[in-house]
């Protein structure tokens, strides 16, 4: 148990886990405690406070602390619920994603031959597709919504994890572990669920971590050309796109939800890239 | 001699996609007996072990010949029956001691998987018998080392974990493929002294691969020598190195270093003669 204590002290002393921890951390809570934390109510209207620049701008209100939009909405209020939307379908669209991938990268990698052949085949085909394309077709054809997003992100990017395991599962499968595994007399189901998928885990915990950025990034897209969920529920995309009709009245509008996409991909990448860091050298040893 | 043999093996041809490995392999290895297979890298002793445990690599097809254990048929055999026999009458001892075990699941996990699903011990007996069998294998504090995953313990402790996982079910065979290849030299004594008293105890037939002569006089009561998947002489173990019948067996003590003698000169193996033995071996693929 020391090691394991040991992995995650050496992983929560890397500056990139840090800050990647901080940036999730901060969007659990805003999501979370959304109705809390925001000042105003996001959809609540005030025309006579319409284009209120920021509280460090000249001509702001203080109730307003980062302004408001064309219809007097306070932008703070819209930002923290925004989250909401962002981390949900980040969450949730990145497990699925892993489950899926993982499960079909699993069996190709283990089983190899012609079942192998056939999903391999297949995520070459998938991944032909332009994303970002494939996913505006996707939500269309299934229609607008939370559940659509999320949908369409899994049926694109289940590959990612696919690719990934499939290879993984190719290494250690020829493994010294495996073959002792087989000669104990373990079935083949057993071996590939109790000791090859344990060996996975660190790898595919940053696999998860890094979706979750794209994921944010493929919702952002969704709202942004009105394919999300509707827009009476705020959303950064949708903020980016409602800031671009004003970008020279209000660049705050616009620039501030793309700080907060930014800053979580950010985060995200790298609590990603400092979780494979560190734990690549302890667990595979 | 009526007694069967408890591995059978005759004329084993094997291809690795279409290139020859074995070549018409014959060993018996006789209940309660150390049966050593020597021979340099590539002669197809490892081969002959992954054979017999079905475990050979992909692309791998046996031609023709025959494998039997205790008179059932190894190569005809169903799967269900290869499991079932795996772990509880055939075992193995693996080379490598750093792989050999999971990386991320405890010994006590590791060490429990087959004496339940073998033995049908529930999770406290088999504990208990894990314990008892570290004991065995003289392990210091096995309690804790039960605990530790395997990166936590030296090469030497994780060769005793394997051998008393081989040990465990009482099997009829096991396979050890160079099992202390791997470790240092004092270690390696220990390890070989362990496994031949443990061997001795449970009566266990061994085929014991390695590449080291010295190894061999060690520990093997028979002797197979093995050359581009060929066996080029099989003898008890006092006779082989007292009169070896073949020039390789000849030219491998010649390059293997003996401490009763230590003032010989090491020679390798002639380049003339491994070019004959391949020669011949190659005609035998017509």
């Amino acid at each position: 148990m020391a090691d394991r204590r040991g992995a995650l002290v050496s992983a929560a002393s890397d500056a990139r886990v840090l800050f990647g921890a901080a940036v999730l951390l901060a969007l659990i809570v805003a999501a979370a405690a959304a109705p809390l934390l925001a000042p105003h109510d996001p959809l609540e209207q005030d025309l006579l406070a319409s284009f209120l620049p920021p509280a460090f701008q000249a001509g702001a209100d203080p109730v307003f602390p980062l302004g408001t939009d064309s219809l007097g909405r306070d932008l703070l209020s819209r930002l923290i619920y925004g989250a909401r939307v962002a981390l949900t379908v980040a969450l949730v669209a990145a497990s699925l994603a892993a489950l899926l991938g993982t499960a079909l990268g699993l069996i190709a990698g283990y089983f190899g031959g012609w079942v192998d052949a056939v999903i391999s085949r297949l995520v070459d085909v998938w991944m032909a597709f332009p994303p970002v394309l494939l996913s505006i077709v996707l939500v269309a054809i299934i229609g607008a919504g939370l559940h659509s997003v999320i949908i369409a992100i899994v049926i694109i990017d289940w590959t990612r994890f696919c690719r990934v395991v499939r290879a993984e599962v190719l290494v250690q499968r020829e493994q010294d572990y495996v073959a002792s595994a087989v000669t104990i007399g373990l079935g083949r189901w057993r071996i590939l669920w109790h000791e090859i998928l344990p060996n996975l885990l660190p790898l595919l915990l940053v696999l998860i971590t890094l979706e979750m950025g794209i994921a944010i990034i493929v919702e952002a897209i969704l709202s942004f050309v009105g394919l999300s969920v509707s827009s009476d529920q705020a959303t950064w995309g949708g903020l980016i796109q409602e800031g671009r009709l004003y970008i020279h009245q209000a660049w705050w509008i616009m620039v501030l939800p793309m700080a907060c996409i930014i800053v979580s991909v950010l985060g995200l990448n790298a609590l990603g890239d400092g979780l494979r860091r560190t734990l690549d050298p302890v667990m595979r040893r | 001699m009526t007694v069967a043999p408890t591995l059978a093996v005759a004329s084993l041809r094997l291809d690795l996609g279409h290139t020859p490995i074995l070549r018409g392999v014959d060993i018996d290895v006789m209940p309660g007996e150390v049966h050593g297979l020597v021979g340099e890298s590539g002669a197809g002793k490892t081969m002959v072990g992954k054979a017999v445990l079905g475990i050979a690599p992909a692309g791998a097809r046996i031609r023709s010949g025959s494998m039997t254990f205790l008179r059932e048929d190894l190569i005809a055999m169903p799967e269900r029956r290869r499991r079932d026999l795996l772990g509880r009458q055939i075992a193995l001892i693996p080379q490598d001691p750093m792989t050999g075990l999971n990386p991320v699941l405890r010994i006590d996990r590791q060490m429990t998987d087959p004496l339940r699903l073998h033995l049908g011990l529930d999770r406290p007996a088999a504990a208990a018998k894990a314990l008892d069998l570290l004991h065995q294998v003289r392990i210091r504090e096995p309690e804790r080392v039960l605990r530790q995953y395997p990166h936590e313990l030296s090469g030497g402790m994780r060769q005793r974990v394997l051998i008393a996982m081989a040990f465990s079910c009482r099997p009829q065979l096991i396979v050890a493929d160079e099992p202390t290849t791997a470790l240092d030299v004092t270690v390696q004594r220990q390890i070989l002294r362990l496994i031949k008293e443990l061997q001795e105890t449970a009566g266990t037939a061994i085929l014991f691969i390695t590449h080291d002569l010295g190894v061999v006089s060690k520990i093997c009561d028979r002797v197979s020598v093995i050359h581009s998947g060929r066996i080029l002489e099989s003898a008890g173990v006092a006779d082989l190195f007292d009169f070896p019948q073949h020039d390789y067996t000849r030219a491998l003590m010649r390059a293997t270093p003996r401490y009763d003698r230590p003032g010989d000169l090491l020679q390798p193996v002639p380049a003339d003669l491994t070019a004959r033995l391949i020669a011949e071996a190659e005609a035998l693929d017509a």
